[in-house]
């Protein structure tokens, strides 16, 4: 779809609230980091794989934050930000821009106040969050099922089919599983679960998935618990 | 054409380093850090091989006592990716840790889907590099996107005090110290580094082999700073990763226009928006290739970058397009150039594009090799042993 730039397709969204969300954007501490000035030379955009097939620039995104442009930069936070391959191509800028990182912060501000784009760009992508917060390896073997890829061919399904045994055939040992990318320590398990505790990482998934996050808290909780911790997140 | 003096090929370009080099030195920043009391800085272990980066800094890279960082993309999916690394460092003798405390960087789940911020992302870092430090071994990356994001998140560290503050207090919860390496390091770097060693090694002919090179953007674009740089590769234009390498196995390596375009991994894209991931890798990159060089073999470093250039031709044939060039990583083509089992350490068969055409070059007979893997997955299956060890896959290879 094409992103529509010249009409405000958000006019009902208050402006005091998108403003409130770029100040959140630009209340991040990598914000100045990112974001020097901008000479229009679109060398960003030459470098950008999503320019290529979507209705996308770095370029824009760049110059509206730099102009703070509050309506431009919620539609882009809306309709536009999702696209980035997040390549980091961009960071060749030569004002030493990094519009990648600047969509990065964009997309926090998105996930953590529950813009309904944030959760519409992240839907079917809920079991991959609970893969990576729950054990700690975002890729498993067991993902590797034809329904999944289907554009991938029949090997896909000759994997799945064997994976048992073609995981016990691996000759390093951390390597026999098929549930985890490799074979992670109970106890590196729990610290990881107090890191997110201790840093509100669960607040931002209920704001995108709220069935997600209740199961994500009782396998935490559950876990934590039996090794002593009394935390409620 | 109009004659241009002015404007050489880039192999005929005089090689200059910058008087001032645009972008801070790390290392200095962390010794005033350590100096204060605020950081350890685990150094590299000696002995160590030093090489150059973009700006003309020296970098240290380790030979042995490495703690492995696995990345879940190559453990998960192709899983020779990561074996190979083992497998080469056995077959040099060099000693290593494959850790079982030791999580993904997290960093895939956050460029795809941001459900997470920097305190998080920095403290699962450190908790890994400091499950490092424990041991007394030295991180040894494995994953070009943990590697990018690790130098983030180091640079983060370095200039927020707050952020630090946080990670800290993290940490001390946990019990461990707020560590960060004086180099992070991919493995790649080792390759690199080791390539002469591969080489004397070397039991496979490549000299009638042309590859293309595929550069991982989150090895030499985020962070460009440490990544690796010699005068003798395109002039110290690119990265020398992955090309110093094949080059020293007498590879034939091709140069092709999109070079620097990614592999169109994207993260999320490639979970749940894959058209755009198929297209990109297709049109932008394998097309390319096949019609500038028509190589034999494309070879990358990074997990996401084997993938998407693998499995995206799949789908491609069906429209025509001109694909069919088999991907590995560039472990696995040193590991392969040595002489090792292209089922039992590559696990080739993870990888979806046709290699059989590839491996009869080298002169390996693809049946027999896996007549050879069958039989040792039919010990399994029989209940003869339950797992094939290093025992069984590390066939001695004769220095030359």
């Amino acid at each position: 779809m094409a992103l529509d730039l010249r009409q405000n397709k958000y006019a009902d969204v208050p402006w005091e609230e998108k403003e409130r969300l770029f100040e959140e954007v630009k209340s991040d501490m990598r914000f100045h980091h990112a974001l020097y000035g901008c000479y229009e030379c679109g060398v960003c955009v030459a470098a950008c794989p999503s320019a290529r097939f979507y209705d996308f620039s770095p370029r824009v995104i760049a110059q509206a934050v730099a102009r703070e442009d509050v309506d431009l930069v919620y539609t882009l936070m809306n309709d536009s930000i999702w696209d980035c391959s997040q390549c980091f191509s961009c960071d060749r800028c030569p004002r030493h821009n990094s519009p990648g990182m600047l969509i990065t912060i964009m997309r926090e501000v998105a996930v953590r106040n529950g813009l309904e784009t944030a959760r519409e760009a992240l839907e079917g992508y809920g079991r991959i969050i609970y893969k990576i917060m729950s054990t700690g390896t975002q890729v498993s073997p067991d993902m590797l099922q034809p329904n999944a890829f289907p554009d991938w061919g029949p090997h896909v399904h000759h994997i799945s089919e064997n994976l048992e045994v073609w995981r016990r055939a691996l000759p390093p040992e951390t390597l026999h599983t098929t549930e985890t990318g490799w074979a992670v320590s109970d106890k590196t398990i729990i610290e990881l679960y107090l890191i997110w505790h201790m840093t509100g990482v669960m607040d931002m998934i209920e704001e995108v998935d709220e069935g997600l996050h209740m199961i994500l808290v009782d396998v935490m909780e559950e876990r934590l618990e039996e090794e002593g911790y009394d935390v409620s997140f | 054409m109009i004659p241009l003096p002015v404007v050489k090929k880039a192999s005929e370009r005089d090689f200059r380093l910058p008087e001032n080099p645009p972008t801070e030195d790390y290392h200095e920043a962390l010794d005033e850090l350590e100096k204060d009391g605020e950081i350890i800085v685990q150094r590299v272990p000696e002995p160590y091989i030093e090489v150059k980066t973009k700006y003309g800094r020296t970098k240290k890279i380790p030979i042995g006592k490495t703690w492995h960082h696995k990345s879940c993309g190559q453990c998960g999916h192709i899983p020779g990716y990561s074996t190979s690394i083992f497998w080469l460092n056995r077959q040099l003798g060099l000693d290593y840790i494959d850790p079982k405390d030791q999580t993904s960087c997290t960093a895939w789940n956050y460029y795809a889907s941001a459900t997470s911020n920097s305190a998080a992302q920095a403290a699962v870092a450190i908790r890994n590099f400091a499950a490092a430090y424990e041991t007394g071994y030295y991180p040894l990356i494995h994953c070009g996107t943990s590697f990018g994001h690790y130098k983030e998140v180091r640079q983060a560290l370095i200039h927020y005090p707050e952020l630090r503050a946080q990670v800290r207090k993290i940490l001390e919860k946990l019990g461990k110290p707020l560590v960060i390496p004086e180099e992070i390091v991919h493995y790649s770097e080792w390759v690199y580094a080791m390539r002469d060693r591969i080489a004397e090694r070397q039991v496979i002919d490549m000299s009638h082999i042309t590859a293309t090179v595929h550069p991982a953007c989150h090895y030499h674009k985020l962070i460009e700073e440490d990544a690796i740089y010699t005068p003798e590769i395109y002039g110290a234009q690119r990265t020398a990763i992955i090309t110093g390498v094949l080059q020293e196995l007498g590879v034939n390596v091709a140069d092709y226009s999109t070079w620097f375009d990614c592999c169109g991994f994207g993260f999320r894209h490639i979970l749940v928006s894959r058209d755009f991931s198929r297209s990109f890798a297709v049109q932008r990159k394998i097309e390319v290739m096949k019609e500038e060089a028509n190589p034999d073999i494309v070879v990358t470093h990074d997990t996401g970058c084997v993938t998407t250039l693998d499995q995206s031709q799949f789908a491609a044939k069906a429209h025509g397009k001109k694909v069919g060039i088999p991907v590995l990583s560039d472990s696995q083509m040193a590991a392969l150039a040595m002489g090792a089992h292209p089922y039992l350490v590559l696990q080739m068969h993870w990888h979806n594009t046709d290699n059989r055409p590839f491996l009869e070059k080298l002169g390996i007979d693809p049946d027999e090799k896996w007549r050879e893997f069958e039989a040792a997955v039919e010990r399994l299956k029989s209940g003869e042993q339950l797992y094939l060890t290093w025992d069984d896959v590390e066939a001695p290879v004769a220095a030359k």
